[in-house]
């Protein structure tokens, strides 16, 4: 399974990319793939105040439709409106497909994220 | 036993001793005993196939029906004539004894159907996008104003007094605990009050319900209202007459963003009051929160074309407590037998009722008016229903009419205690001349004779 | 075989209806309705012969499944035969011709009809009365929620906003609460199938308005511990409601009232057999205790001094929940059908049910993983797991069946179970067909280990195969287009 090393991740396989002072946050290859075909896509709006442990968004397969929860506070900053259409892209690439960057607001919440070997131990376990 | 359940007796003997299991009564012993009857249930003594037949033959004979009588009574429930055809149809039991088409490739004929309802229910609209149907009108209002509420994430509902008070009842429950405001519009000359409209909109309007023609039977200004709505970002709901549809323009033409009505009209009988058939349409962009199961198009793997339930990540099995509503079911066979009516009469024949209504309804309107019994209340156009004032308790004309196998129009006061003595008259085009001119002997009869007490 | 579309088969200038000639003097239309009202473009509505139309539907029907084509074990839908004469008495023009805005005096075989239903429904469920107005099963639990809340808040307990629904719940239960402003918290099932008591009693609180349960459950059991749970809810002020969904397995054998319920909600076209007409209309009768009955739906159906009258003036009730009185005729052939079966009837149906559903789940428990071992009510859950680990998924095996002739089981439902595959077979089967489907089932669990292809690809004679719902969502066409 494809886990860069140079991501973060939570739990709840989610990905984090820290760039700067904003973090890029989406969803995994092992969620994308449990999922399966993923058709829509619902993103916050720039502005909106997100608090770790909410859903700050929903993908959705032909079956189930799934909440995202954040691990981070903070501001959205950027959203990747172009899933909104393409959808499809989150199988393809879920590591290029960035759902929103986040300006967290608490920074002891970044340092509780997974590496890339702690996070695919907790896939083992899970499959 | 019961004819419908075949085992016998020793068959289920024997298929215990299959099962090493002593009784069937063993198969419920997790029921604790504490909860268990002990007695028979009291019902009444099970009757045969003969004895049930008679029974509810008692039954129906203590009511009155249209079919011995002439039905001038409308108010939400029509009196159109049904061809034979469509009872044939909806009596296939591959689609009455069927359940809702989770596996595709044995549904296609109810999907099929379905997706043929939702294109005819589109162009009767003018909308982008129904439903494969809700309950009834009153439910497919309720569920409209839930809608245009998530849409705008406002909660307050304009609803004018023109719309029928008991699809207004079914809205004030839903809105009572779905936790959203009704604001009522009183009418003026028997239309929506176009002048204090502007006076309720604030920023938390999330729609303006018009019903077209109304409660009155009165044409509404639906494209002036929803100007007006959409000046404040306020989504319009209309409720239609789908039969006016064929000489009216259609409500998407006017401006509706949602458009939802009774669709009994179209092929189903009066029953009583159900089962009836909301319909629900919306644009394109309202899609994804429209409540209600969707047939969609698609291909299987040699490419065929085929129907699917589609979007259903909006509903309940799913969303579970996040789903657009708690709505499961549709009215599947009422929706095909609006398919199955909408196509034998196609394009001419939707507009011929329509015109026969028309005719019909202000022939009688004229004759009833020039019996000098009855005045004018609203100086409106009107497509198939009326409000008349007679200067009879309607009670009593009702009671006398009935007596001679004529069912008279409404009473109004039952709604609207302000309007004494209003009629409201339906005529469809199952009405003849005859017919007509007999209510408005009867009606001449019945004055003269109070007179004369 | 692709079946065209109604408008694909539409040739201009054909017709389908006849109507009589205008009979009274026609004026112009101009005159009657002013010009920006009118319409301005021509409807496109089909143009096609009666004879066309009817050939059109015919295929279309023979593109269905229904209970009368075959075996039809859908788990939590009882789907049992549709008896012809209810068919037929529901047609009666005594019933079919009523308008629904008459005058009392003028339906009273109407109003009598549902008195009688009312009451009736309520001895079989040990309820005080029973409002037959929810148009389905999912508008009855609607009601019955909305009846639940005001109950509280006419208490003064508006601070009850949270309601207890088991894992294992249907998804109307969850969605239906959300539609009154509940907030729902789930509670676990324990190993033997029966909701976690230890963890009900720490959700329960002053907050909680009360609990949604279905009795046997969705997975086809008895509640054991149904009293402790009866009194845990009760004990903190909450109210209990019961998913009539199952009552299929109960009937004269225990009633949801015995078992403390305060609210039910009953589906007429499951238990009562009227037919589900592809998905609708049913019927979801909402049934309550004494103490809630000024709360029920108006109008309530009331005889007094020899005549039966629609009651409307009820300060407390919940409202109107939909037009008039509910869907009357489906009523009628439920009626129809108690008055057939008498109460000997109705207690035979629920145990030959029960052993219909125990004798199916004795076969096939050597192939298919059984979850709980022990007697299941009126249907049963079974794992598609062992076959799923050799690459077959419980979706493969439901197309597979089809190829044999019957209906899959529900699927993937309850969704605590793997690879779920929900039977009910209903009483209105005969060993005979108990018998073949086992035999088929075990036969799709051998292919399994012997041609998998075979069943991936499944159906294989329908009149489409496997559809694409990927491409249904993603490019969605939800209407023809020229």
């Amino acid at each position: 399974m494809n886990i860069p090393a140079d991501l973060k991740y939570t739990k709840k396989h989610e990905w984090a990319r820290v760039e700067g002072d904003l973090v890029y946050v989406g969803i995994t290859e092992y969620a994308q793939n449990s999922l399966g075909d993923i058709v829509f896509v619902e993103l916050p709006s720039v502005g909106d105040i997100i608090t770790s442990g909410e859903a700050f968004g929903v993908v959705e397969s032909v079956k189930a439709a799934s909440d995202i929860y954040s691990s981070l506070s903070g501001i959205v900053k950027e959203v990747n409106n172009e899933l909104i259409d393409h959808p499809e892209r989150i199988n393809q690439n879920p590591y290029d497909s960035w759902m929103m960057a986040i300006e967290p607001s608490k920074a002891s919440e970044l340092e509780v994220l997974l590496d890339a070997s702690a996070y695919e131990k907790l896939c083992l376990e899970e499959a | 036993m019961s004819r419908y359940i075949p085992s016998t007796q020793l068959e289920k003997t024997m298929m215990l001793q299959e099962m090493n299991c002593e009784s069937v009564d063993r198969l419920f012993d997790d029921i604790p005993l504490k909860v268990c009857l002990n007695r028979s249930l009291r019902l009444p003594e099970a009757l045969s196939e003969m004895e049930l037949r008679t029974h509810m033959k008692e039954l129906a004979a203590k009511n009155i029906s249209n079919e011995e009588n002439s039905c001038f009574l409308g108010a939400g429930a029509y009196d159109h004539y049904i061809p034979s055809a469509i009872d044939h149809i909806v009596s296939r039991s591959e689609f009455y004894t069927a359940y809702t088409p989770y596996q595709p490739e044995i549904s296609q004929g109810t999907l099929q159907a379905i997706f043929e309802y939702q294109t005819l229910i589109c162009e009767l609209t003018g909308m982008d996008v129904a439903n494969a149907s809700v309950y009834d009108g009153a439910t497919a209002i309720a569920e409209a104003a839930s809608m245009a509420c998530k849409i705008t994430r406002r909660n307050e509902i304009i609803v004018p007094r023109t719309v029928h008070p008991q699809y207004r009842r079914t809205l004030s429950t839903y809105a009572r605990f779905r936790g959203y405001k009704i604001v009522e519009l009183d009418y003026l000359n028997g239309v929506t009050d176009f002048t204090s409209l502007e006076g309720l909109i604030n920023k938390e309007t999330a729609a303006l319900i018009v019903q077209n023609p109304n409660f009155f039977g009165a044409i509404e200004k639906v494209k002036q209202l929803a100007e007006l709505a959409k000046e404040h970002g306020v989504l319009v709901i209309a409720c239609a007459d789908p039969i006016s549809v064929g000489i009216l323009k259609s409500p998407g033409e006017m401006g509706a963003d949602i458009v939802v009505g009774e669709g009994q009209a179209l092929g189903n009988p009066l029953s009583y009051g159900g089962p009836y058939l909301g319909f629900f349409a919306t644009k394109d962009k309202y899609l994804r929160q429209m409540p209600g199961r969707i047939v969609g198009q698609t291909i299987d793997k040699n490419h065929n074309r085929g129907f699917v339930l589609t979007m259903q990540t909006r509903e309940q099995h799913i969303r579970r407590e996040k789903a657009a509503s708690n709505i499961c079911s549709n009215q599947a066979l009422n929706a095909l037998a609006t398919t199955v009516y909408l196509t034998l009469l196609g394009k001419q024949g939707l507009k011929d009722v329509a015109s026969l209504c028309l005719q019909k309804a202000h022939y009688a309107y004229n004759k009833l008016i020039e019996t000098n019994y009855f005045s004018d209340c609203f100086p409106q156009p009107f497509f198939k229903e009326f409000v008349i004032k007679s200067q009879l308790p309607l009670e009593e004309l009702n009671q006398a009419l009935l007596k001679d196998g004529i069912i008279g129009g409404y009473n109004l006061e039952n709604d609207y205690p302000e309007l004494k003595k209003c009629w409201l008259v339906a005529v469809t085009e199952k009405r003849s001349k005859e017919e007509i001119d007999r209510l408005v002997r009867k009606v001449g009869g019945i004055y003269e004779s109070e007179v004369n007490i | 075989m692709n079946q065209k579309l109604i408008f694909e088969i539409s040739r201009a200038g054909r017709k389908g209806y006849s109507l009589p000639n205008c009979d009274v003097p026609v004026e112009s239309i101009e005159d009657m309705i002013p010009n920006e009202y009118l319409r301005e473009t021509e409807l496109d509505l089909p143009e096609i012969s009666e004879g066309d139309m009817v050939r059109h539907f015919t295929a279309l029907s023979r593109c269905n499944y229904g209970v009368d084509t075959g075996f039809y074990p859908l788990g939590s839908c009882t789907m049992k035969y549709n008896p012809k004469i209810n068919e037929d008495v529901s047609r009666m023009d005594g019933f079919t011709g009523v308008h629904p805005a008459l005058p009392d005096s003028a339906v009273q075989g109407c109003l009598e009809l549902l008195y009688k239903m009312d009451l009736m429904l309520a001895e079989i469920t040990g309820m005080e009365r029973v409002s037959l107005q929810p148009a389905a099963g999912a508008h009855g639990e609607l009601a019955g929620l909305m009846i639940m809340k005001a109950y509280h808040e006419n208490c003064g307990n508006e601070q009850r906003k949270t309601i207890i629904v088991p894992d294992s719940a249907h998804g109307t239960n969850p969605a239906s609460a959300a539609m009154v402003g509940y907030e729902v918290i789930e509670v676990k099932t324990d190993s033997r199938g029966n909701v976690n008591l230890s963890e009900l009693r720490e959700l329960m609180s002053d907050q909680v308005a009360g609990m949604m349960l279905t009795n046997p459950s969705t997975l086809g059991l008895f509640e054991e511990n149904i009293c402790e749970i009866a009194d845990i809810v009760h004990d903190s002020g909450g109210l209990i409601y019961y998913d009539g969904a199952n009552l299929n397995a109960i009937m004269g054998v225990t009633r949801p009232g015995d078992m403390g319920f305060d609210i039910v909600h009953l589906n007429l076209h499951k238990t009562f057999s009227t037919p589900h007409g592809g998905g609708g209309p049913g019927s979801g009768p909402v049934g309550v205790t004494k103490d809630l009955v000024p709360f029920l739906p108006t109008p309530v159906i009331q005889y007094k001094e020899g005549q039966y009258i629609r009651d409307y003036n009820r300060p407390f009730s919940i409202g109107q929940i939909k037009s008039f009185y509910g869907n009357f005729a489906v009523i009628i052939k439920a009626y129809a059908y108690i008055m057939t079966m008498g109460a000997k009837g109705l207690h035979g149906v629920s145990q030959t049910a029960v052993l219909n559903a125990n004798y199916l789940l004795n076969k096939l428990k050597k192939d298919y993983q059984h979850p709980y071992d022990r007697a299941c009510m009126h249907e049963f859950v079974l794992s598609g797991q062992l076959q799923k680990n050799k690459g077959v998924s419980t979706l493969d095996m439901a197309k597979r069946m089809i190829d044999y002739g019957f209906h899959p089981p529900t699927i993937y439902f309850p969704m605590i179970i793997k690879e779920a595959m929900m039977f009910e077979p209903t009483e209105t089967e005969s060993r005979e067909t108990l018998d073949a489907a086992a035999e088929v089932l075990i036969r799709i669990a051998r292919e399994v280990e012997e041609n998998p292809e075979l069943i991936k690809e499944a159906p294989h004679h329908t009149s489409v195969g496997r559809l694409d719902e990927v491409q249904a969502v993603r490019e969605p066409v939800l209407r023809w287009r020229p």
